[in-house]
């Protein structure tokens, strides 16, 4: 591996590893992400390697092991290319057969595809699967035909080419590219990217930094890590180009200790990155450089926001601060710094290669591009889903993810995790994006979905993120830190079945004093849940408080002394 | 492990980063990593590796669910608690498991045989509910599977 002095010498290693590669090749192509993994996909890979030197098909056919393809439901996920074959649910015990048979042979072996739901015919090619057919999966699309271990599957694949686009540009013509792509921040707020850029680099202060943000908090959501784990080169090009483009030297990735894999999956991208001179001093002879170094975190939700990340990773307690300075002025160590979240990093090459134009035309009027949302909870297909951005809940939900298993009902679905609402059944036709979601009293954040069937409480479930608001709350100030202890009282007040008449005025009282007077969106957002549950589900509040009774038969009351 | 030896594992990891007190979260991470939790010894070393107080290496350490002052039990059991597996029932699978060990989250058992401790999601919600032992991942959990977990580690 030599370092690349020029673009043509990027080039030419790319025409080299592509004239390397036969595209009639077999691919047997294993997803590694953590759900499949969870699935047992490492005994598959195993029993392949072992089927393939049996039957002396080592040099013949390539396995793969990629990274999260997405759809975690079937796991573990095996497709053949260039057949184009979804096997799911593989079992090591399938694999002499899988190689007998398909790769071999070329037949398919049935009982290992894919069942459509509505028709129970069987589908063979994974593009037909109606989970894959629906989506536009231009950020996550990739996961599935390249190793993340190895940049060389990333440049065949057209990776690393906005990057010398990028440095034909002038750093303004890059930011005025990404203002008018319209992209807006991934990470939860919305906030408009070209904005956010422009402000750090036009901020006074030297050096500059730029940061991504994988400490993805929120339970429920799992595409950062998916794009890390899968796709990490996609990130890093994102942010070499954004740090040209706001002139910064220096980066930092904060990534979530919880996910080991993306640890491992990232520090491997950037070493190859720097042996290809990709990353370091002079970058592809342009005279720019920049270094990226990673940061794990020790776990507190909190560490999402901004300048609690930028606390944390300059070695002290993740607390945040006011922000009567913006983060792009005074971030990291005082400094001008730039934080965006894992996929607004990713969406970057994506526009620069294809224009803004070309992305504006995708999604909605405020809201541009697609969104990767996590599907979980009471739904029959759990998965990553990417879909433009304005698609409806009901297409998300019902036809993407195969609507609600063993026969229930649809009860309402939680977007933006414990900063965000429930939304009920009459809104399922809501086109979602960034401002139609606020309008009915959730939010974007990071893209969780997590669907509830009528069996869940809706109590309970405020009664849940009211907890888990109230365990990871930094302390630092008052509203946040007390607000959400005493929601949280009296929410376990109400599903024990001891809830008073005046609890729910009480509620409504905490939850404005949360939103006006916490010191950040933790706190400010904490009573989305309860707000929402309140507004949409307020009969299940009134029914444990005057009947005693849990409609949804979730919450257990003690028997409760009856006064005569 | 003795006392010596925790300063000397410290130490290798202090050198590791160089004495970079922007890295005092990843140095404790290794620190636990290569004794198993964080003894005052550890945080003594760092402090003054890195020149910092130990009050602020502590406050860190105690700031963040990742880190421990206490000793560890030989496996540690991770409990998902994310929304994904709460809606599938993560809190029944945790009581079944804190009444089998006799311990409550966070908890080591007397033998120190395990350490319970609750996680907020690791992102394998199509399984969920999921408890992770050490590297293992146990999906789709359920009360009456968790005894047969257990026994998987002595």
């Amino acid at each position: 591996m030599t370092k690349l002095k020029s673009v043509k010498e990027l080039e030419a290693l790319r025409q080299s590893i592509i004239s390397r590669r036969d595209a009639a090749q077999t691919v047997i192509s294993v997803c590694g992400g953590t759900g499949c993994h969870s699935h047992g996909c490492q005994r598959v890979v195993a029993a392949f390697r072992e089927e393939l030197e049996k039957q002396n098909l080592g040099d013949k056919v390539s396995l793969k092991i990629s990274g999260c393809h997405g759809f975690c439901e079937r796991g573990p996920l095996v497709v053949i290319r260039p057949h184009d074959i979804l096997y799911q649910r593989v079992r090591d015990k399938d694999v002499p057969e899988i190689v007998t048979q398909t790769v071999v042979k070329g037949n398919r072996v049935d009982r290992l595809l894919y069942t459509d739901r509505v028709t129970g015919q069987k589908i063979a090619n994974e593009t037909e699967v109606p989970f894959y057919k629906l989506q536009s999966r231009l950020i996550f699309g990739s996961n599935g035909f390249i190793d993340p271990t190895s940049i060389e599957d990333y440049i065949a694949i057209g990776g690393y080419t906005a990057l010398p686009r990028a440095f034909k540009m002038k750093p303004e013509e890059i930011i005025a590219e990404i203002k008018k792509s319209g992209l807006r921040g991934r990470g939860g707020a919305g906030f408009p990217t070209g904005l956010k850029w422009e402000s750090t680099r036009n901020a006074p202060g030297k050096p500059k930094y730029v940061i991504c943000n994988a400490d993805e908090g929120d339970p429920g959501a799992f595409m950062d890590r998916s794009l890390v784990e899968g796709n990490p080169h996609s990130v890093l090009e994102g942010m070499i180009i954004g740090a040209y483009a706001i002139g910064s030297h220096e980066g930092f990735i904060y990534i979530r200790n919880e996910y080991p894999l993306a640890v491992k999956h990232m520090r491997i991208a950037i070493e190859q990155a720097e042996k290809y001179g990709l990353l370091g001093e002079n970058i592809l002879g342009s005279g720019f450089s920049f270094s990226v170094k990673i940061k794990r975190g020790g776990g507190a939700f909190v560490c999402g926001e901004s300048t609690a990340l930028m606390a944390s990773l300059e070695g002290k307690v993740g607390e945040p601060r006011a922000k009567y300075i913006h983060t792009s002025e005074q971030g990291l160590w005082g400094k001008p710094s730039n934080l965006n979240n894992v996929e607004t990093w990713a969406n970057v090459p994506l526009i620069i290669n294809k224009g803004a134009d070309w992305y504006a035309k995708i999604g909605t009027e405020g809201s541009k591009g697609t969104k990767i949302f996590a599907l979980v909870g009471n739904i029959t297909n759990t998965g990553l889903v990417e879909v433009p951005m304005g698609t409806t809940l009901r297409k998300i939900i019902f036809e993407i993810g195969g609507g609600i298993p063993k026969g229930r009902k649809f009860k309402a679905v939680q977007t933006g995790g414990p900063s965000g609402g429930v939304i009920p059944e009459g809104l399922l036709d809501l086109p979602v994006d960034f401002d139609e979601l606020t309008k009915v009293g959730s939010m974007m954040g990071s893209g969780g979905m997590i669907v509830m069937d009528e069996k869940t409480c809706m109590v309970d479930i405020a009664r849940y993120y009211i907890g888990f608001l109230e365990e990871e709350s930094c302390g630092k100030c008052v509203p946040c830190r007390e607000g959400l202890r005493q929601m949280k009282y009296i929410l376990d007040r109400i599903v024990a079945g001891q809830g008073r008449e005046e609890d729910i005025t009480l509620l409504e009282e905490l939850s404005a004093t949360l939103v006006d007077a916490s010191l950040c969106q933790l706190g400010a957002t904490a009573p989305n849940p309860v707000m929402s549950t309140l507004k949409y589900f307020r009969d299940e509040y009134l029914a444990h408080i005057t009947e005693k009774r849990c409609p949804a038969g979730v919450c257990k009351f003690a028997a409760v002394e009856t006064k005569s | 492990m003795a006392v010596r030896e925790f300063r000397e594992k410290t130490r290798q990891v202090l050198k590791k980063y160089q004495q970079d007190k922007s890295a005092l979260i990843d140095i404790l991470h290794d620190t636990q990593a290569a004794i198993g939790y964080l003894p005052r010894e550890a945080l003594e070393e760092i402090a003054r590796g890195l020149g910092i107080p130990l009050s602020q290496v502590y406050s860190v350490v105690t700031f963040f669910k990742a880190f421990s002052l206490e000793p560890r039990g030989r496996h540690l059991i991770q409990v998902c608690m994310g929304t994904a597996c709460h809606v599938r029932g993560a809190d029944k699978v945790l009581a079944q498991i804190e009444k089998e060990l006799g311990v409550k989250a966070g908890a080591n058992t007397a033998d120190l045989r395990f350490t319970l401790q609750t996680v907020n999601c690791v992102g394998s919600c199509a399984l969920g509910p999921v408890v992770i032992v050490d590297q293992d991942y146990y999906g789709e959990m359920a009360p009456e599977k968790v005894s047969g977990m257990l026994g998987n580690y002595s």
